[in-house]
């Protein structure tokens, strides 16, 4: 079913009876000539660009959940471009450039919204960054505004501007920043790659990948074994796990990012905004809820819940902003596990094995990534050579120590980006 | 709220007296090293879910650091031991064992 305007009404004329499911729940067939482990954002978009870029339909994702039940479901949401270290830089915007178009492609409604996002500075050396950093996303094509004082008050009234701490001396707006509705993400893929005839298979749990003679030849399930000419991990927070399947060790480690979401308001922040001393960011949902977010919990963790300290640090760093905020009630927070790489920047490339590949090290950016992973992902499975803006995403990167992408500039310290 | 006692004070505290410093027992490689081995000290981490061995500070305290063995899955925090050492002690690794028969960890079990 294509949806538009018209189904809309005759659905309203007939009691919404005819919306239909909308991808089907096959059975595992013993044979496809891609499987891809872990129906996330990331494997939803691979599976649907091998589809449409590539012409590969017998393709089965599966998925040891169900579909929307990891990271991106449980994000905040955050779609940008606005990284400067070559590599990142062009890969963003790919990514940003897909997200404009992601809507009528998949004619599904993500509910993409380009509400600008605001860094705040608080000292000049961190304008110059902020400079800097704006450059050079100009130089990639992409937009960047610097804001005074008075020109981050006309965004954003409402927040502190005289913090003894942390004075409010200015702000990088990236107007094409914004947010997106995530679970309808996955959805949006998810029937795309289906109505292309891939196979997604949920409640399915990987528990063995098979290699013979340094190719793989399929995997082991809890649904049964797969045979498949190609194997791709995209596992997100359980790279680790799934990668030592294969006898891999990857330079990846597991941490929990909480986030939090009050109860719904009248529309108040218009944009999303970050405040980096803080280690905090915020924007409204279109139902209403203030979502924001801080740091890492520090210790590594797969316990899709965080521990109490991060939380009193996030809702501190809030009043420390707008203080307003105090007034807003909790509704809810949950933790998602991020795979944490040593330099921040992620992996997409071959593994020593024959037709096993690898894309994890997210960290926790990567919901704006999904459409450009997707792509790149696709990309290198079909034709077996890595896409241009993905390029620099080598996994041999830490052995040669060439192509290190520390976009912070924190050093080799998994939970520091 | 995670609680650890501090081997080198004594001191019992909750997570936000310590700071998290990553895994423990890392063989340190530098110059003439092989590139392998000098990856796996820097960048490569054995990232279980489950038994884990990690370094903490006593960064409110007495500012030493020490050695905690914690579960990744549970956050159960299993025991503390002094840093001045390449494995874990015995006792640690018994109370492991009662609460997770069969666990190991590179080549610690
Ligand atoms: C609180 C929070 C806030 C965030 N905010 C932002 C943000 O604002 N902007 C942004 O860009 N990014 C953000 N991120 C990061 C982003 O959500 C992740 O980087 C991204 O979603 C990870 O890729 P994915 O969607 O494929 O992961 P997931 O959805 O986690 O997909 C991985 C899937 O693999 C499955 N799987 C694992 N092991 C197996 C197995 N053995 N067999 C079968 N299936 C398996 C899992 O069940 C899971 O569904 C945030 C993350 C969190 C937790
Ligand atoms: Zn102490």
């Amino acid at each position: 079913m294509r949806y538009n305007a018209w189904q809309i009404f005759k659905e309203a004329f007939t009691g919404q009876t005819g919306w239909k499911p909308v991808w089907r729940d096959p059975e595992p067939k013993k044979e496809y000539d891609i499987v891809l482990i872990g129906g996330g954002g990331h494997g939803l978009s691979t599976a649907y660009y091998l589809a449409k870029n590539h012409g590969l339909t017998n393709i089965a994702v599966l998925e040891k959940g169900y579909i929307g039940s990891g990271n991106i479901g449980r994000n905040t949401t955050i779609v940008r471009a606005n990284y400067f270290l070559p590599g990142n830089s062009e890969f963003y915007s790919h990514s940003l450039k897909l997200w404009e178009g992601l809507e009528s492609d998949l004619n599904y409604n993500v509910m993409h919204s380009q509400r600008g996002l605001i860094n705040l500075f608080h000292s000049d050396g961190q304008r110059d960054a902020f400079v800097r950093r704006g450059n050079a996303m100009i130089n990639q094509g992409d937009d960047a505004v610097l804001l005074d004082r008075d020109g981050v008050r006309q965004h954003l009234p409402y927040i502190d501007f005289d913090n003894v701490r942390f004075p409010v001396y200015g702000g990088l707006l990236h107007p094409r920043g914004g947010t997106a509705r995530h679970d309808a993400v996955a959805w949006g893929y998810a029937r795309g790659a289906d109505q292309r005839g891939v196979d997604l298979i949920q409640n399915c749990e990987v528990t063995g990948i098979d290699i013979s003679n340094g190719k793989v030849t399929g995997v082991q399930t809890s649904r049964g074994p797969i045979r498949a000419k190609k194997v791709a991990m995209v596992a997100a927070g359980r790279s680790g796990q799934v990668a030592a399947m294969a006898g891999m060790r990857l330079p990846i480690e597991s941490h929990v990012l909480q986030a939090f979401v009050t109860e719904g308001l009248k529309p108040v922040i218009d944009h999303v905004v970050s405040f980096g001393m803080g280690h905090f960011y915020i924007s409204q949902s279109d139902k209403g809820g203030l979502v924001f977010g801080g740091d890492l919990d520090f210790y590594s963790s797969y316990a899709q819940r965080g521990n109490l300290p991060m939380k009193e640090h996030v809702m501190e760093a809030a009043m420390t902003l707008m203080p307003m905020i105090g007034k807003a009630k909790v509704l809810r927070s949950w933790g998602g596990i991020m795979d944490m790489s040593p330099d921040g920047s992620p992996i997409i490339d071959r593994t020593h094995v024959d037709g096993l590949f690898v894309n994890c090290g997210w960290n926790y950016g990567g919901f704006k990534a999904v459409p450009a992973s997707g792509w790149a992902y696709a990309h290198l499975i079909a034709t077996g050579k890595p896409h241009d803006t993905a390029a620099r995403y080598r996994l041999d990167r830490f052995t040669t120590g060439r192509g290190i992408m520390d976009e912070e500039g924190t050093g080799s310290q998994h939970n520091l980006h | 709220m995670l609680t650890l006692t501090c081997p080198c004070c004594g001191v019992s505290g909750e997570e936000t007296e310590f700071h998290a410093g990553g895994e423990a027992h890392l063989k340190r490689y530098g110059p003439g090293s092989s590139d392998n081995d000098f990856e796996g000290y820097l960048f490569m981490r054995e990232n279980p879910k489950g038994v884990h061995f990690e370094r903490w500070r006593h960064v409110y305290g007495c500012g030493k650091w020490f050695l905690a063995a914690r579960c990744t899955a549970t956050l159960e925090v299993f025991g503390t031991y002094p840093a001045q050492t390449t494995e874990p002690p015995q006792d640690i690794k018994d109370k492991i064992t009662a609460k997770r028969p069969g666990w190991s960890w590179r080549d610690f079990a």
